[in-house]
């Protein structure tokens, strides 16, 4: 099948692929650009293990095709924290036991990233609401829901000192 | 020399048994980095693709390969044909069947595999699947177990109908095995003789573990050295090992298996399936990495299920509501092989536990297996070899019971428990339960929700339903449930012949940090922070100091693998005696520096200290030191030991669950107000960790109950393959659950802890049933079967008359 190069701006660095049109974004992120964060579960867009952020929306990045990304921001757990510099999240996900074997975390992360953009005070049912696009095997999500009400209470508390 | 740190800062330091240790793994999973099968890319690996079965029975007259095999990109297709020189067209299962790897004359069940593409991407495989042409011809189909034992229809041909299976003789071309266990004679008569009986039939629907990764591997032969090793997603890695080398004929020191990070496991992935198997031939023939990862629909159509138990039981009570006798016969519908994960002895698993937590004098359990046209496995869902399905019988007989003699379910369990002072206990159908005081927990738990509260509430609403001012009704659900974990015992469990006994090594490095290795596979239970704790605590170095390895098996040392929550009864006890050996030596070599005899030492957290003189010490660290920099006079340099573990006994952790419901009748949507589960499991490494589990085997617990169910049409059809169909609660349907505890050791386990991760699952299950069933007591229901659907719940209500 013919392929084509499809550009697209992934964690702020510009990436170009050649890919078939039927390639799907998610294979194209993990085995053309190396990320390893977004994992498949269901490749129907049912369990949100792939849950990806494309020009400012959560998206399962397992039922799109890469060249539908074309031109598109893209923002992966990858982009989220480093190793020295987590993003809250990722912290609260660590002290409130929010995850057990770590398959949903990324996905669940990312969409909770963009959750807290959306709604900066959620509450707890706003917040069950909100990733109910996620499926978690493990943890029940209580601990989820915590990790995430923690890190909304801690990034508003930063943004109030910084003002 | 600076101040010495306070005693309580020592233990604090160590991060051992009991302290809430924030988890290790979670640096490279919120992170994004974690090593799962898919996450493997060796250079030049190729892809290997099904082609599936569309019938659940039919003949193959023919497949074409030319089409797929004139793609480009395609490397090979195999068959059953290619495989059956090697002897490889079949395979031993864990319950001493055989299963075909690829379909050899005939399918068995929908999405069985028929052949194996090889090529060199994902969307090609995916190609030459749909080019392989293979000609059937449809046969009878068998979905119902009663039916197939009546059938002239034929469904393993490949079996003498007349000789013996593994467990016995068969009593029909389809029945697998009978397995009978207590004295049916005595039990029968007790029954008949009872001033109360209460039968009961009910189905234990068939489910899926569905770990949100599914199954795969990446198998790599190596010609120049002739070693092969496997990555997967594999629950016993060294069973893998043991298995591929006996199919192969590949020595098995030549062969390495890997189990990186797993996404659940949940039993799905302790068996061996023809992926695996067809990866590594096709590694083998094209001598390059061939990668094998399933998708959903694949995960659901073939790899192993869960339940499928046809369970018809008799209880009966004298009329104070002391149980005299229980009778419980099961029609186990195992699908078209016998893959059965239960240790060979019991082939119907745990489920002779069925007795529960109550002294019954006598009983008896038969369980017939049967062949049918669905997939085969039948695996121990987040429990132990059929436990849960021993727990959801008893744990209705019970309630069946307290219905036909108008009494409160919760007081008819307090009468029937076993007492304290009975420990240990011998159960009438051969279990000796370890240790348990099962009033104090249930006094605990029915004081902590206000259970005659509850009852006042429940009457009320009952009232006014039946005025006409509410649609909802109230349910409580009860469960009090003893598990059987720890398997187990080499003397009555094993996996494919192997004892089930668990392992764990140790080094303590020069500076006093260590390496231990096990042989478990975590899937999640976070084994590298609870492992470390158990060392730290036994031998006195931080457990942020101890790396846990696990999931090589050319560095780990041989173990069963991770499930039926056994890694803590058994792993954990190898890792503790294991623990104990490092220290007997560090025990001389400290007496050695202090120039005292060994005798005068004692271990004190985190050092030897001269008794009566405790500045007098050595730390573990200096200890580790001078093991490899001093001679000392009659030891070995090195401080290093390891442990292979036979449990004397299972450990029996047990619990107490109460669930408050609401339903409304007209949608049938129950609300769950409130969940409280308490727990004894003994010695509690790490609450937060235990906690989680809780959380998460509930969960699983509320699915199954309440949803989840895989089902067939008349033809075998398999009708809940995605996620669309097969209901895996979302963070909307589940509530916030109470957690409580009790602590219990177990008497026999070094550090006296019994193991959680499926408590919650196996005591979950009868209790979110249990809550749907009691809100319709009170208008005359007896019994209703699982899934509670929104569908099957205002079903109950539209028979009981609710709806008129």
């Amino acid at each position: 099948m013919t392929k084509q190069i499809v550009s697209m701006t992934v964690n702020g660095e510009k990436k170009e692929v050649l890919a078939e049109p039927r390639e799907l974004l998610i294979y194209v992120l993990r085995e053309k650009m190396g990320m390893k964060g977004p994992h498949v579960g269901c490749e129907t867009s049912h369990c949100g293990a792939c849950t990806v952020e494309i020009d400012g929306k959560s998206v399962k990045s397992c039922t799109m095709f890469a060249a539908q990304a074309q031109g598109a921001q893209i923002t992966t757990i990858e982009g989220l924290g480093s190793p020295d510099n987590l993003h809250v999240l990722q912290e609260n996900f660590k002290e409130h036991h929010g995850l057990q074997c770590g398959y949903c975390t990324p996905g669940m992360i990312t969409r909770a990233h963009r959750l807290l953009i959306e709604n900066p005070n959620p509450t707890e049912e706003d917040i069950r609401f909100g990733i109910a696009g996620n499926i978690c095997r493990c943890t029940g999500y209580q601990n989820i829901v915590k990790s995430i009400l923690s890190a909304a209470a801690e990034i508003n508390a930063a943004k109030e000192a910084a003002q | 020399m600076k101040d010495e740190v306070t005693r309580d800062e020592r233990v604090s330091n160590l991060k051992g048994l009991g302290c809430s240790r924030k988890r290790v793994e979670d640096a490279r999973f919120t992170q994004g980095k974690g090593n799962y099968i898919d996450d493997m890319n060796l250079p030049g690996t190729l892809t290997g693709d099904f082609v599936r079965s569309p019938y659940a029975h039919a003949r193959i007259k023919s497949i074409n390969i030319d089409a797929a095999m004139a793609l480009d990109g395609v490397v090979a297709v195999l068959t059953a044909k290619d495989l059956e020189p090697l002897g490889l067209h079949w395979m031993p299962t864990l319950a001493g069947d055989k299963q075909m790897v690829l379909a050899d004359g005939k399918v068995l069940f929908q999405g069985q595999e028929v052949a194996f593409v090889v090529a060199s991407d994902r969307y090609i495989a995916s190609d030459a699947v749909e080019l392989v042409e293979v000609e059937y011809e449809e046969l009878p189909v068998i979905v119902d177990p009663f039916k197939s034992m009546q059938s002239d229809v034929v469904l393993r041909e490949d079996l003498d109908p007349k000789a013996p299976g593994a467990h016995g003789p068969r009593k029909h071309h389809n029945h697998i095995f009978t397995w009978e266990v207590g004295d049916e004679e005595g039990t029968n008569a007790v029954i008949d003789d009872a001033d109360i009986v209460a039968e009961e039939s009910m189905y234990y629907h068939r489910t899926h573990p569905c770990p949100l990764e599914p199954c795969g591997c990446v198998a790599s032969m190596d010609k120049v050295n002739g070693k092969l090793t496997l990555w997967g997603t594999f629950q016993a890695p060294h069973v893998v090992r043991t298995v591929a080398s006996l199919l192969s004929g590949i020595e098995e020191h030549n062969i390495r298996v890997v189990s990186p990070d797993i996404g659940g496991g949940f039993g799905n992935k302790v068996g061996v399936y023809p992926g695996y198997i067809c990866s590594i031939v096709a590694s083998i023939v094209t001598g390059v990495p061939v990668k094998w990862v399933e998708d959903r629909m694949e995960n659901l159509m073939s790899t192993a299920f869960a339940r499928d138990y046809w369970m018809k039981g008799k209880i009966s009570a004298t009329k104070e509501g002391k149980i005299t006798g229980l009778h419980c016969h099961v029609t186990a519908d195992h699908g078209a092989f016998d893959a059965c994960a239960d240790p060979t002895k019991f082939p119907a698993g745990f489920m002779n536990i069925c007795t529960g937590s109550y002294d019954i004098p006598i009983a008896y359990l038969g369980v017939d297996g049967v062949y049918t046209n669905k997939a085969p496995g039948g695996v121990s869902y987040r429990c132990s070899f059929r436990v849960t399905e021993a727990v959801y019988f008893i744990e209705r007989m019970i309630e069946v019971l307290a219905i036909e003699m108008d009494m409160d379910a919760a007081e008819l369990r307090r009468i029937n428990f076993i007492k304290k002072e009975q420990f240990p206990y011998n159960s009438a159908l051969g279990w000796e339960y370890d240790s348990g005081d099962y009033h104090t927990a249930w006094d605990k738990a029915l004081k902590a929700v206000d259970y005659d509260g509850l009852r006042k509430e429940q009457a009320e609403r009952v009232a006014a339903f039946k005025r006409g001012e509410t649609r909802t009704i109230m349910g409580i659900g009860l469960s009090f449930f003893t598990e059987i974990v720890g398997a187990g015992p080499v003397k009555n469990c094993d996996i494919l012949g192997m004892g089930m006994f668990d392992s764990c090594e140790i080094r303590i490095h020069p500076t006093g940090s260590a390496v231990a290795r096990l042989g478990t596979i975590s899937q999640g239970q976070g084994h590298a922070t609870t492992f470390a704790q158990i060392l730290a605590s036994e031998i006195g170095i931080s457990a942020e100091s101890i790396t846990i390895e696990e999931g090589d098996t050319d560095t780990a040392p041989y173990g069963l693998g991770t499930y039926g929550s056994r890694s803590t009864p058994v792993a954990g006890a190898a890792a503790a005696m294991a623990g104990r050996k490092i220290r007997a030596k560090a025990q001389m070599i400290a007496a050695y520096l202090l120039e005292v005899h060994d005798d005068d030492v004692e271990f004190d957290v985190d050092r030897f200290v001269i008794k009566g003189a405790p500045e007098r010490f050595k730390t573990m660290g200096e200890i580790a030191y001078a093991a490899y920099n001093q001679a000392i006079p009659g030891l070995e340099p090195g401080l290093e030991a390891v442990s292979y573990y036979d449990p004397p006994n299972m450990t029996y952790p047990f619990g107490a669950y109460v669930c408050v419901m609401d339903i409304d009748v007209d949608t049938g949507v129950p609300t769950i107000n409130r969940f409280y589960a308490l727990d004894d499991c003994g010695t509690r490494i790490n609450p937060m960790v235990i906690e989680g589990q809780i959380h998460g085997g509930l969960t699983e617990a509320l699915a199954v109950a309440l949803g989840q169910e895989i089902a067939y049409d008349d033809m075998g059809n398999h009708k809940n393959a995605t996620l669309m169909d097969f209901f895996l609660p979302t963070a909307w349907e589940v509530p916030n659950y109470e957690t409580d505890f009790t602590v219990t050791p177990s008497p026999h386990h070094p550090i006296g802890a019994k193991g959680v991760g499926e408590s919650p699952h196996v005591g979950g299950v009868p209790c979110f049933s249990n809550a749907v069933q009691d809100a319709f007591r009170p208008f005359g229901n007896r019994h209703t079967n699982m899934p509670h659907d929104h569908w099957r719940i205002w079903k109950t209500a539209n028979d009981l008359g609710m709806h008129d």
